[in-house]
């Protein structure tokens, strides 16, 4: 009961006017800086910094983690209205919320992704209130070989479940890791595969690729369409939220499901991406309507969302108990911690009660806070959709363009998101799927550096991801998804010749 | 295209031949225009990006500069993308970038065509220290314990870990196997942080992480400082664990290891600037270190608060290249031409 004290002394410490002003101002922002795709939560965080150093330092960490709130929020929805995920972690909420949306079901669809995230988000806040101490030892046991399983099983429960054939799925995949792999080699710090171009050597940035891949190219495929929205007949009034409301909680257990993978790969520090990719990819195994995914269904939405939410906030685990961050966000503000005096690790609970009390307490505000503006703004969002094509696509084409020059401030960051805005139509046209490609090019450049750390431990010996109980489940894990589709064939063959 | 400057050159004979002198005298300084970019060749969240936004911080808290600071981070192919655009940006006043090692060890080993003498150096800022770091839990009261232990065990058995590849970790690694005769095998990470984490939960058995980069594990008692790479002990003798300040840490020389090795954390500016501009900059600096924020940021981090513009910074920096050259060299990490 030590815990359920020290947090009612934390609300007392967050529940100040000034602080819940701040917290209002965070998820707004947050919101806005989500929307955009290529600032990101941790470009916004970092741009922001700077501002809260004048600021307590309570109040410094509950308005910047609002804004993490906000930024994790408002990453849906672009997703589900133009098929641009604002964020990395919103790709695989596209694959069933931009159908939804054309669908007409826009209002439900993101009433379903802001209720998911807040789900997700809470559970992972109970979680760090009690079990804190405990899962941030678990984290330690995560070297080089469990970090590489923990990927090769996010691959694993993604292979083999697109609606294509699989030798495409292969391809598009393939594709991503050659396109991950451009820059500089983190364990030989040569460069390759840039071919003396010297612009080349910061890699492919996913964002440009995601904005290229998605948004342009879905703008291309409208164009040829006739220039029209399919979602334009979306239903607007404020009952919405209730009556989707109502269809939830028989998604329970995806929910509870994602939630836990989420946790897991929250703080083990896999984040928020692969957390979601996983979420989807496993919600469709076990669904029973698993082979609809993808043509517009909550459950689609409910797995990513949920997912992504609670490894966010569980990513703030590890950066507070063991100063190590589990996504590009929790680093920044990993950085201001210092800045502000306060030295992240494990004595940061024990010196500094007030700071991590008031920061665990005002997560549960600002996710409350967060829920409450998103969803009053559902039918302002859906009406954006009623916008005339002609109007609104120039816009959308505009903001791309920002968010992709934004990531690097290069210019040649906008010509390359036209290139593979091209290619997403050309694969959409040739029936390719994109989502493979996406996944390789996330998670590809940290696979690459888990495997060769690996390597390097054992000398070259594979059985390394074998050598003990927790890497080796994991992986055995990643091998039972991967055979589970030509399982699932064989078994009704053998049942046909048998009858 | 300095219109402010131009004003105050073409004006300030007039002035004087009005026996104004004066009054128009301090409008004679130049000063920024316009915000003023502040590149970061890595990326957010590590050692120099901390540092580029404490002075950002601080800058906007004292109200020292007119204009707005923004840092922006450069960190394709290992920080050589942040240092060929100031490279590129030359006689532009309104941009400037801090440094780590990588302003030496990125060129060598990649090839790419930049070097600081491109550049014009402002202020070196402080010298970050490498520390000898051991998981608490192992047996190893001193480096020298440690390194006959690494001998005996033969060598690729001991595991170093250390952020990036051909960098200052994976140099200073090199510089020690040399000096004591052992063979580590070196694993890179991609920040300091995981790097310290991966020592806590035993899956390498030592690091050189920067203070800054491993206080919170060592006042928890996970970690072992065993030596610090500097000719001197770190000067500062408040405890930080239970027992020991940074100044008992002894000197890796004092622990019969002569490996000495210190990170520039410096700031560079284009070539072709001119010199009042550069003496802004170098004013500015000199107001930053002033302020308590950056005082208890030093102590924080156990820096080196070494100093130096102008020619004897340029000095060193060009004695640094050299050691670095002759380091990366031995150790065959050199980009083939």
């Amino acid at each position: 009961m030590e815990e359920i004290n020290a947090l009612f002394h934390g609300f007392s410490v967050a529940l100040t006017p000034f602080n819940l002003l701040l917290m209002f101002i965070g998820v707004t922002l947050g919101v806005l800086i989500g929307v955009l795709p290529g600032l990101g939560g941790a470009n916004g965080i970092a741009i922001l910094l700077p501002l809260t150093f004048t600021m307590p330092p309570t109040s410094a960490v509950i308005m910047l983690s609002c804004i993490y709130w906000g930024a994790l929020f408002g990453g849906a929805i672009t997703s589900i209205l133009f098929n641009i995920p604002g964020e990395p972690w919103s790709v695989a909420t596209t694959f069933d919320g931009y159908p939804m949306a054309q669908q007409g079901k826009a209002g439900e669809a993101l009433t379903t992704a802001f209720t998911s995230s807040f789900v997700g988000a809470f559970f992972a806040i109970v979680m760090i209130t009690f079990l804190a101490p405990l899962v941030a030892k678990f984290a330690l046991q995560f070297g080089p070989p469990e970090f590489f399983a923990v990927f090769f099983l996010t691959f694993c429960s993604f292979i083999g479940m697109g609606k294509e054939p699989p030798f495409k799925i292969l391809v598009a995949m393939m594709l991503g890791f050659a396109l991950a792999a451009v820059g500089i080699d983190t364990v030989t710090g040569q460069l390759r595969l840039i071919f003396g171009w010297h612009e080349l050597m910061r890699g492919f940035d996913f964002l440009i690729a995601v904005i290229g891949l998605f948004g342009i190219g879905e703008i291309l495929l409208s164009m040829e369409e006739g220039l029209s929205f399919s979602g334009r007949t979306a239903k607007i009034n404020t009952r919405i939220v209730i009556e989707t409301w109502k269809k939830l909680p028989k998604y329970w257990m995806t929910s509870l499901r994602s939630c836990i993978i989420g946790c897991w790969m929250g703080i083990t520090p896999g984040g928020a991406t692969p957390a979601s990719f996983m979420s989807y990819g496993i919600a469709k195994r076990m669904s029973p309507d698993g082979a609809k995914f993808g043509t517009g269904m909550a459950e689609g939405v409910i797995a990513p969302e949920t997912a992504a939410h609670a490894a966010g906030t569980a990513a703030l685990l590890p950066m507070l108990s063991l100063g190590i961050p589990g996504s590009p966000t929790a680093a920044v503000l990993l950085g201001g911690l210092l800045i502000w005096g306060l030295q992240p690790g494990p004595l940061l609970f024990v010196e500094q009660k007030d700071f991590v009390w008031g920061l665990i307490a005002s997560m549960y505000l600002g996710n409350i806070a967060g829920l409450i503006i998103v969803l009053t703004c559902v039918p302002l969002f859906a009406a954006i959709l009623r916008v005339p094509f002609s109007i609104i696509a120039p816009v959308i084409v505009v903001i791309c363009a920002i968010g992709a020059y934004t990531v690097h401030n290069a210019m040649l960051d906008i010509w390359l998101m036209l290139l593979f805005g091209v290619m997403g139509y050309a694969f959409k046209k040739l029936s390719y799927p994109l989502a493979p490609l996406v996944l390789a090019l996330v998670l590809g450049d940290q696979a690459e550096g888990a495997f060769r750390q690996a390597m390097l431990m054992s000398q070259g010996d594979m059985r390394i991801f074998f050598s003990n109980w927790l890497v080796g489940s994991i992986m055995g894990l990643g091998l039972l998804m991967l055979v589970w589709p030509v399982m699932g064939k064989l078994m009704t063959q053998l049942r046909k010749s048998a009858a | 295209m300095n219109i402010q400057r131009a004003l105050a050159r073409g004006i300030l004979p007039l002035v004087a031949a009005f026996g104004l002198v004066s009054v128009a005298a301090p409008a004679a300084a130049w000063e920024p225009t316009k915000p003023v970019e502040f590149i970061i060749p890595a990326g957010t969240g590590g050692g120099a990006d901390q540092m580029a936004r404490l002075i950002q911080g601080i800058v906007a808290k004292h109200n020292l500069m007119k204009q707005a600071l923004i840092p922006v981070n450069k960190s394709g192919g290992a920080g050589a993308e942040g240092f060929l655009e100031v490279k590129a940006a030359k006689g532009d006043p309104h941009k400037i970038i801090i440094t780590l090692s990588n302003l030496f060890t990125t060129p060598m080993a990649t090839g790419v065509p930049f070097n600081w003498k491109d550049l014009t150096p402002v202020a070196m800022l402080s010298l970050d220290n490498f520390v000898l770091w051991v998981n608490a839990e192992d047996p190893y009261k001193s480096a020298k314990e440690f390194l006959d232990a690494v001998k005996k065990g033969g060598p690729n058995t001991f595991k170093m870990g250390g952020t990036g590849a051909k960098q200052e970790d994976q140099i200073l690694t090199v510089a020690i196997e040399k000096a004591a005769g052992v063979k580590f095998t070196y694993i890179p990470f991609k920040g300091g942080g995981a790097v310290a984490t991966q020592l806590v939960g035993k899956h390498i058995n030592a690091t050189v992480n920067n203070p800054i980069e491993a206080v919170a594990q060592w006042r928890a008692g996970k970690l072992r400082a065993l030596c610090v790479f500097d000719d001197e002990r770190m000067p500062y003798k408040t405890k930080v664990t239970d027992t020991q300040s940074w100044y008992d840490v002894p000197t890796c020389k004092e622990a019969g290891v002569s490996t000495e090795y210190v990170m520039l954390r410096g700031i560079f500016m284009p070539a072709g600037v001119s010199p009042d501009v550069v003496s802004f900059y170098v004013d500015l600096f000199n107001k930053v270190r002033a302020t308590p924020e950056w005082k208890k940021f030093m102590e924080e981090g156990a820096f080196n608060q070494t100093y130096l513009t102008g020619k004897p910074y340029a000095d060193w920096v060009g004695k640094a290249e050299a050691l670095h050259y002759d380091l990366m060299k031995e150790a065959g990490f050199l980009a083939k031409p």
